[in-house]
C-alpha cells in the first residue's frame, strides 16, 4: 500500500489551489469564446506576460499586492490594444462565415502568441524568475503543514471569479455582455455597442489571465514557456467544461487539476498531463457538449 | 482550358528543372537549404489535403512527421547495414499507425474541436517520446548513420549532397503528383464538397466520416514521408519535432503560401525558411518576432496567401 493518506490530502489541496488558478485563466478564455467565437491561442502568453510584468513591478516597488494590481491593469489595457489592432479587423467584416472567423482568428492569435513568447525571451531573458511570496506562514492542520500563500491564492481566485459572476449577473454592462453572447445581432439592434463590448471582454479576460499569472508566480518559476502550457491546459478545461460555459469551465478546472494532482502520485508530473489529455478525448467522444453542462433537451 | 493546362505543365517542368540543377550551381549551404525546403514543403503539402481541401485545420501534423522520423530511426538503428527502403517502410508504418489512431478519434469532431484534438494528440505523443528515455533517447533524441542509396542487386552508392537532393526531389515530385491526382479524383471532389458544405455532402449520401478518416490518414502518410526524408538528411530524430510548434509552423506555411493550392504551401515553406534565414542574421533567435508579425498581418490583410490568387489555375 504505497501512498500514505497525508500525500493524498496534500495533493487534494494542491489540486484545488491549482484548479482555482486555472479557473481564472479558463473563465477569461471561455468568456472571449462565448462572446466573439474567438479561440484565443495567445491566452497563455497573457498569463506569462502578467507574471513578468509583476516581477518587474515587484523588483522596483517591493509590494506584491501592488504588483498584482499593476500587472492586471497593464495586461488588460494591452489586451484591449491587441483586440483592436488584430481581432477587430477580422471580426468586423460581415462577409465571413463563423467558421472562417474562427479559423482566421485562431491563426492570428497563434501568430501573436509566437511574437509575445519571443518578446518575453528578449525582454526578460531565458532564466526562470520566482516571485517572492507575500505570505510566508504555514497553516497547520493536525500534523500537516501547508503554506498560507497557496490557500490565499485559491481564495483570491475564487473572489475574482465570484466578482465576475456578480458583475455578469447584476451589472448593467454584465447584462449587456450576456445579451451579446446570446444574440449578437439582436443586441446590436437594441443599441448595445457590440464591438466595444468585444474589446472590453477581451480586456477583462486578459486582466484575469494576468492576475492568475501573478498568483502562479510564487508557486513555480516564471519562464517565457509557461504560456504554451497554460494555453493547452485552458483549452482542455474549456472543452471539458463545455465551450462558452463559465460555470462548466470552473468545475472542469478543478476536476482536471485534481486529476493531475492524483496522477502525479502514481507517475512523474511530466506524464500526469497525459491523464488530462485522455480525459479531454473521452469527453469529446462521449459528451462533446461538455461534462458540466445540463443535457440538451 | 487546354492552353492553360499546357502552360501549367510547362511551368511545372521549368520549376522541376531548376530544382534539379540547383545542387550543381548553388554553394554548399544553399544546396542543403533547398533540400530542406522540399522536405518541409512536402509536410506542408500533406497538411493542405486537410486544411485547404477538406477544411479541417490540423494543429497536430508534427505527430505524423515525428513518428515517420522515429520509425525511420528505428529501422536505421536496428538493421545492419542501414537500409534506405527499410527506413521508408518502418517510417511509413509508424506514421500510418498513428494516423489511424488520430483519424479515428479526431474526425468525429469539427472546426476548432478538430484542431484542439489534433493538437492534444500530438502533445500526448510528445510527452510519451520525451519521457520514454530508454527507447526514444528522451530529450537527446536518437542519432544514426545515413543509409546508402541502393537498389538491392543493382547498385549501392553513399548519399552525397547532390544525390540526396535528387532523391528528395524525386520523392517530393512523385508525392506532389499523387496528391494532385487524388485531389482531382472523385474522392478529392467529395473532400472539397465537405469543405464547402458538410451537411449538404452528408445529405447527398456521402459517408462524410469515412472520407474524413481517409483524408487524415492520407495526409498523415505523406507527413510521415517528410519525416523520414528529414531523418535521412539530418541523421537524427528529436522530440522537438513532435512538439506542437512544428505543427504551428506547418499551418503558417499553408497560410503564407495559400491554402488549397498544393504548391502554395511549398512556396510558403520556402518563404518562411528564407525569411527565417534572412531575419535571424539581424534578430538572431528572436526572428520569430518579425516573422510572427508578418504572419499575423498576412492573416488579416492577405488571407489568400502568396499563391492564393492563382488558386483556380493551380487546381486545373
Amino acid at each position: 500500500m504505497g501512498i500514505p493518506l497525508e500525500q493524498i490530502l496534500i495533493q487534494t489541496i494542491n489540486g484545488l489551489v491549482n484548479g482555482m488558478i486555472l479557473a481564472l485563466v479558463a473563465s477569461g478564455l471561455t468568456l472571449i469564446f462565448g462572446i466573439m467565437d474567438v479561440v484565443n491561442f495567445a491566452h497563455g502568453e497573457l498569463v506569462m506576460l502578467g507574471a513578468f510584468t509583476a516581477a518587474t513591478t515587484l523588483a522596483t516597488t517591493g509590494n506584491f499586492w501592488l504588483a498584482l494590481v499593476v500587472a492586471t491593469l497593464v495586461i488588460a489595457v494591452f489586451g484591449a490594444l491587441l483586440q483592436v489592432t488584430t481581432l477587430r479587423p477580422l471580426l468586423g467584416s460581415g462577409s465571413r462565415t463563423p467558421q472562417e472567423v474562427a479559423l482566421t482568428t485562431i491563426l492570428a492569435t497563434f501568430g501573436i502568441s509566437l511574437v509575445l513568447q519571443k518578446y518575453a525571451l528578449w525582454q526578460w531573458g531565458p532564466s526562470a524568475r520566482k516571485l517572492q511570496e507575500p505570505l510566508t506562514g504555514q497553516y497547520t492542520l493536525f500534523d500537516l503543514q501547508y503554506p498560507w500563500y497557496r490557500i490565499a491564492t485559491a481564495l483570491l481566485s475564487a473572489a475574482i471569479i465570484g466578482a465576475l459572476y456578480l458583475f455578469l449577473k447584476y451589472g448593467k454592462y454584465g447584462i449587456w455582455i450576456r445579451a451579446a453572447i446570446q444574440d449578437r445581432v439582436m443586441a446590436q439592434a437594441m443599441g448595445i455597442p457590440v464591438p466595444l463590448l468585444h474589446t472590453a471582454v477581451f480586456a477583462i479576460g486578459a486582466g484575469m489571465a494576468a492576475a492568475s499569472g501573478v498568483l502562479f508566480g510564487p508557486l513555480a518559476g516564471v519562464t517565457q514557456t509557461i504560456g504554451a502550457d497554460f494555453t493547452l491546459r485552458a483549452f482542455i478545461v474549456v472543452v471539458v467544461g463545455g465551450m462558452g460555459n463559465l460555470g462548466g469551465s470552473i468545475l472542469a478546472s478543478i476536476f482536471i487539476s485534481l486529476l493531475e494532482a492524483y496522477a502525479s502520485l502514481i507517475v512523474s508530473p511530466a506524464q500526469a498531463v497525459i491523464f488530462s489529455f485522455v480525459a479531454l478525448i473521452l469527453t469529446l467522444l462521449f459528451r462533446p457538449t461538455g461534462l458540466f453542462v445540463p443535457t440538451p433537451k | 482550358m487546354r492552353r492553360s493546362a499546357t502552360s501549367y505543365w510547362i511551368g511545372f517542368s521549368i520549376i522541376l528543372a531548376l530544382l534539379a540543377v540547383a545542387p550543381l550551381v548553388l554553394p554548399e549551404f544553399w544546396r542543403r537549404f533547398v533540400t530542406e525546403i522540399l522536405i518541409w514543403g512536402l509536410l506542408a503539402m500533406s497538411s493542405d489535403i486537410l486544411i485547404g481541401y477538406t477544411g479541417m485545420i490540423s494543429f497536430g501534423h508534427s505527430v505524423f512527421f515525428g513518428l515517420g522520423m522515429y520509425g525511420a530511426a528505428a529501422a536505421l538503428l536496428w538493421a545492419k547495414p542501414a537500409n534506405l527502403w527499410l527506413a521508408l517502410l518502418f517510417g511509413l508504418a509508424a506514421a500510418a499507425a498513428v494516423a489511424v489512431f488520430v483519424a479515428y478519434f479526431a474526425t468525429r469532431l469539427r472546426d476548432i474541436y478538430f484542431s484542439i484534438t489534433t493538437l492534444v494528440f500530438s502533445q500526448i505523443f510528445y510527452v510519451v517520446i520525451f519521457t520514454w528515455t530508454e527507447v526514444t533517447g528522451g530529450e537527446n533524441g536518437l542519432t544514426f548513420s545515413r543509409p546508402a542509396l541502393a537498389i538491392p542487386g543493382l547498385f549501392s552508392v553513399p548519399f552525397t549532397t547532390e544525390t540526396l537532393h535528387w532523391f528528395v526531389l524525386a520523392v517530393v515530385t512523385i508525392s506532389f503528383l499523387t496528391i494532385r491526382r487524388v485531389t482531382q479524383s472523385p474522392f478529392g471532389m467529395v473532400l472539397q464538397a465537405i469543405r464547402e458544405n458538410e451537411p449538404r455532402a452528408r445529405a447527398i449520401g456521402y459517408a462524410v466520416e469515412r472520407y474524413k478518416i481517409v483524408a487524415v490518414m492520407l495526409s498523415g502518410l505523406f507527413a510521415g514521408l517528410a519525416g523520414i526524408l528529414y531523418a535521412i538528411q539530418n541523421k537524427f530524430a528529436a522530440p522537438d519535432f513532435v512538439f506542437f510548434l512544428v505543427s504551428g509552423e506547418v499551418v503558417i506555411f499553408n497560410v503564407m503560401g495559400g491554402i488549397g493550392t498544393l504548391v502554395g504551401p511549398v512556396a510558403g515553406a520556402a518563404f518562411f525558411l528564407l525569411l527565417r534565414e534572412g531575419l535571424s542574421r539581424y534578430f538572431t533567435e528572436y526572428y520569430l518576432i518579425p516573422v510572427g508579425i508578418i504572419f499575423t498581418a498576412m492573416v488579416i490583410f492577405m488571407p489568400q496567401g502568396l499563391l492564393g490568387f492563382a488558386r483556380r489555375r493551380l487546381n486545373q
